[in-house]
């Protein structure tokens, strides 16, 4: 049915548009002259008609589902949903619903088969509703933009208007997806902090989420404490930006000063290769060749080395920095304006001298920008993090022990359990909201530091 | 910036040659050769890594993209394959008898042993080849079956032989047996063309990667088709139309952070709004591509509005002064000439879309998927979610398949890069 909206929206589009560009030219054949040109007239018609049909049926997409649900959920025969908590009519529901898609499991009782029946046809009768109307609607519109053809309308103006109206719509979508990220951050983390207290949360020494689902099980009582889970990640990004930063740093140095131009032109673009591979392969990196090989080297050493060490999540997630570091750290070198070198060249220093003296002091704060933004993306980092490092918090800054981070925190909490009536799953939310601030405040400190940096030189 | 010693008490001028001063020049040059070393040895380490990365995927995963196979007769009798219900007859014992006949001189648990060298998928393919060609039945035919994953390893040379046989997953009368075959010429290990046919399977010799490549396509699709409007439209507006207001401002300070927020953020959202305020289909691409094309905007919008900021302006200029609206110039001159650009910082947003993981976990796009999506709605894999299962799976076949996966994965990428590096280069204008 959906299929057949869109196909008969299409249709009217494309006979709209034939229709107001033949209607045009037949005024322009008699010899008048348009204020339009003809396509513009077609154009006009086919926008008129397909963009509120679009996004007719879309919203008719999105609500059907919910609100059917909804009426047969209240047309369910009294007493039934007694005694359910949201979790069992939740069930009830999903039952209802692999009833009605022809899917039964052993013998449901007679209310559900009703519910189910009730509940398919009402889809029918909807989709059947969404195509008139589709149908009735695209009619209307049809013949309101066939009316409008005329020899003074302007139907350019009414096109651009349209299309300029299209283009302020996708660039708000990034303040909409902005709007949407806070929104259902704070709306979960309220519901968290309405069953875990927020001092509790923030300032809590351990981090247990592991609580019972039903009322029988043997569980512990779940303790959010966010600190362990957050020295995690402190930990590793600091493992990591302390491999990653002198190599960035020292790499962007000899490219920019020391290296040949075609070293150069051979040697950063390679570097660019380890920017655009996937962390995922990272990650499995870090089981398959380096964690066995800290082990290894631990135990020859006489150290007891966990499985998921933070070293290993940090030195891979340092691979991963490095050029990311070493790029800005080329950007901000090179930004120091020539005449500050040649003086410095000119008075006999060597171009070491120049480097260490001249050209870095003058791009510290471009550099420090950069591994703002490294520390941010160290932290918000997620599949080397969870491949690699442990889900256990410990309250440890060793780095040979296992420690556990937000994003792996987010991720194991939310995969394969999306209940959103106990704490453990909006627990993720209260993580995601304090990540996205974390990240945020840096990144803003990264880039204001940077633009102020720019304004310097420029 | 340089040290200069003050000059001799005699005041006959700096003495050069002072061994006081050779010493401090030789100074000068040391400091200067440790910091050349230091970046030298900086950037072997990066570039060593890269290298021990590739090297230790290859390595482990070459084997993968060969597949070892025995060639076994299966005598389909009509006493054992009911010709009513071809598909409903006991295959198990078909191959079981199948064996015994390869084997006769085994019986028992010593058969049964023998029997664990063919992979339980064996069975599936003869019966849908019977159920494709009833013909067969009353035939002995002959059929390219995997074996199963300790033999495959045994037959690549990844156990040892020499281990003792508690510590091994073979026993010995399992490596007789599997001797013999080979003495008989029925082993042979072509290229695993199963790895890009076959969907996930819980068995390592008939696991392959389809289900996560159409996934994957699906995915980029639905991702490439909003994203890439989309990004353009935004773009255009903020870089031709919009007013220098705080209303463009605050969208642009919008588009620079939501590049750099954590990927899994976005997965958070995607679960709260598109799976549990929409309620559109766990798992499904649609799903992943909404999300993935919220994430990639800001790389198309960045890199759109820099190759229109790249258009001269002596274009427009043109264009206004014959009387074009200025859509018309933006529509008809400027975006034409920018598109190189635009496709090339979209190929490389897809690009870093194919590879994202993270987002996908929370939307649950890591389910074991027997079979492939048949559309964008259904319930599927991608390639980096795909790689996750398997290197979350115990078994030892998994291991080289895991970076068999993840080497097919490079190639993608290389390949679309390789794409967005050529097409700069053919098309790239200087003005």
């Amino acid at each position: 049915m959906t299929g057949l909206a869109f196909l008969i929206l299409f249709v009217a589009v494309l006979f709209g548009y034939a229709l107001n560009r033949m209607a045009a030219s037949r005024i322009r054949a008699k010899g008048t002259r348009l204020h339009s040109l003809t396509r513009f007239h077609g154009m006009f018609a086919a926008l008129l008609v397909g963009l509120p049909g679009f996004v007719v049926i879309l919203f008719w997409l999105m609500a059907q589902g919910p609100l059917i649900d909804r009426s047969v959920m209240n047309g369910l025969p009294g007493g039934v949903l007694d005694g359910l908590e949201a979790g069992g009519v939740a069930l009830v529901l999903a039952e209802i619903k692999s009833i009605a898609s022809g899917q039964v499991f052993g013998t449901p009782e007679d209310w559900k088969l009703a519910a189910a029946e009730t509940m398919t046809s009402r889809h029918a009768s909807a989709s059947l509703a969404m195509v008139v109307v589709i149908a009735l609607m695209s009619a209307a519109l049809l013949a309101f933009a066939r009316s409008r053809v005329s020899q003074q309308f302007r139907a350019r103006q009414g096109v651009e208007r349209i299309v300029l109206g299209l283009m302020i719509f996708c660039s708000t979508i990034a303040i909409f997806t902005t709007i949407g990220i806070v929104l259902s951050l704070v709306f979960e983390s309220i519901k968290f902090f309405r069953m875990v207290p927020l001092n509790e949360f923030l300032f809590g020494l351990r981090w247990e989420p592991q609580i019972a689902i039903r009322a029988d099980q043997v569980a512990g009582q779940g303790v959010f404490g966010v600190l362990p889970v957050l020295l995690g990640s402190v930990l590793i990004m600091v493992i990591a930006l302390v491999v990653a930063v002198p190599i960035g740093l020292f790499s962007a140095i000899y490219l920019s000063e020391f290296a040949s131009p075609r070293t150069r032109n051979i040697v950063k673009p390679v570097l660019e290769i380890l920017a655009g591979v996937p962390t995922i392969v990272y990650g499995f990196f870090a089981i398959l060749v380096v964690a066995p090989f800290l082990r290894s080297s631990g135990a020859a050493a006489g150290l007891d080395v966990s499985p998921n060490t933070a070293l290993a999540a940090g030195v891979v997630m340092a691979i991963m920095l490095i050029p990311f570091i070493s790029s800005f750290s080329d950007d901000a070198l090179s930004a120091v304006p020539r005449s500050l070198s040649d003086g410095s060249l000119a008075l006999g220093a060597t171009r070491g001298e120049t480097m260490l003296k001249v050209l870095f002091p003058a791009a510290i704060p471009g550099i420090v920008g950069g591994v703002l933004l490294a520390v941010s993306r160290a932290i918000g980092e997620t599949m080397i993090v969870v491949m690699a490092a442990g889900i256990i918090a410990k309250l440890t800054i060793n780095p040979l022990d296992t420690v556990t981070t937000v994003t792996v925190q987010i991720v194991t909490l939310l995969i394969g359990d999306t209940e959103f009536d106990n704490p453990k799953t909006l627990a993720a939310f209260a993580l995601g909201m304090l990540l996205f601030l974390v990240t945020l405040c840096i990144n803003i400190l990264a880039l204001r530091i940077v633009r102020k940096y720019r304004e310097l030189y420029d | 910036m340089t040290d200069i010693p003050p000059p001799s008490p005699s005041g006959t001028g700096f003495d050069w040659s002072s061994a006081e001063y050779r010493e401090h020049v030789r100074k000068r040059r040391r400091s200067e050769l440790w910091l050349r070393m230091a970046g030298i040895v900086s950037i072997s380490l990066a570039l060593g890594f890269l290298a021990l990365m590739l090297v230790s995927l290859t390595v482990t995963g070459y084997k993968a993209f060969t597949q070892t196979h025995v060639t076994i007769d299966v005598p389909i009798s009509a006493e054992t394959v009911d010709a009513e219900d071809i598909f409903g007859s006991n295959w198990r014992r078909i191959i079981q008898g199948a064996v015994a006949s390869q084997f006769p001189d085994l019986t028992g648990p010593a058969l049964r042993a023998a029997g664990d060298i063919l992979s339980d998928g064996a069975q599936f393919r003869v019966r849908d080849r019977v159920v494709a060609d009833p013909s067969l039945i009353g035939t002995v035919v002959s059929f390219l079956v995997p074996v199963s994953d300790p033999f495959d390893q045994l037959n690549k040379g990844s156990i040892d032989r020499n281990t003792p046989e508690s510590n091994r997953r073979v026993t010995d009368a399992q490596i007789a047996a599997f001797d013999t075959l080979v003495a008989q010429d029925r082993i042979s290990t072509p290229f695993n063309w199963g790895m890009f046919t076959n969907a996930d399977s819980r068995f390592p010799e008939l696991a392959g990667l389809k289900g996560a490549f159409i996934g994957s396509f699906y995915l980029l699709l639905v991702c490439f088709a909003i994203a890439l409007p989309v990004g353009i439209g935004a773009a255009i507006y903020l870089e031709e139309f919009a007013p220098k207001n705080r209303i463009s401002d605050l969208i642009e300070v919008n588009i620079n952070n939501l590049a750099a927020v954590p990927s899994v953020v976005f997965g958070l959202l995607a679960l709260a709004v598109f799976l549990n305020w929409f309620g559109l289909t766990r798992g499904s691409p649609l799903v992943g591509g909404l999300t993935l094309a919220l994430m990639s905007l800001p790389t198309i919008i960045i890199a759109t509005r820099a190759s229109l900021k790249a258009v001269p302006p002596s274009i427009r200029e043109a264009a206004l002064g014959v009387g074009a609206s200025r859509q018309q110039v933006v529509f008809q001159h400027v975006l034409p000439l920018a598109m190189p650009g635009i496709m090339t910082g979209t190929i490389i947003a897809m690009a870093q879309a194919i590879g994202e993981t993270a987002p996908l976990l929370l939307i649950g796009m890591n389910a074991f998927m027997t079979s492939a999506p048949s559309t964008p709605f259904d319930s599927a894999t991608t390639l980096p979610t795909q790689i996750f299962i398997w290197a979350d799976s115990p078994e030892r076949g998994f291991v080289s398949r895991t970076s068999a996966a993840i080497l097919v994965l490079l190639g993608i990428l290389v390949m679309m890069n390789g794409m967005a590096i050529w097409l700069r280069r053919r098309f790239e204008r200087k003005w």
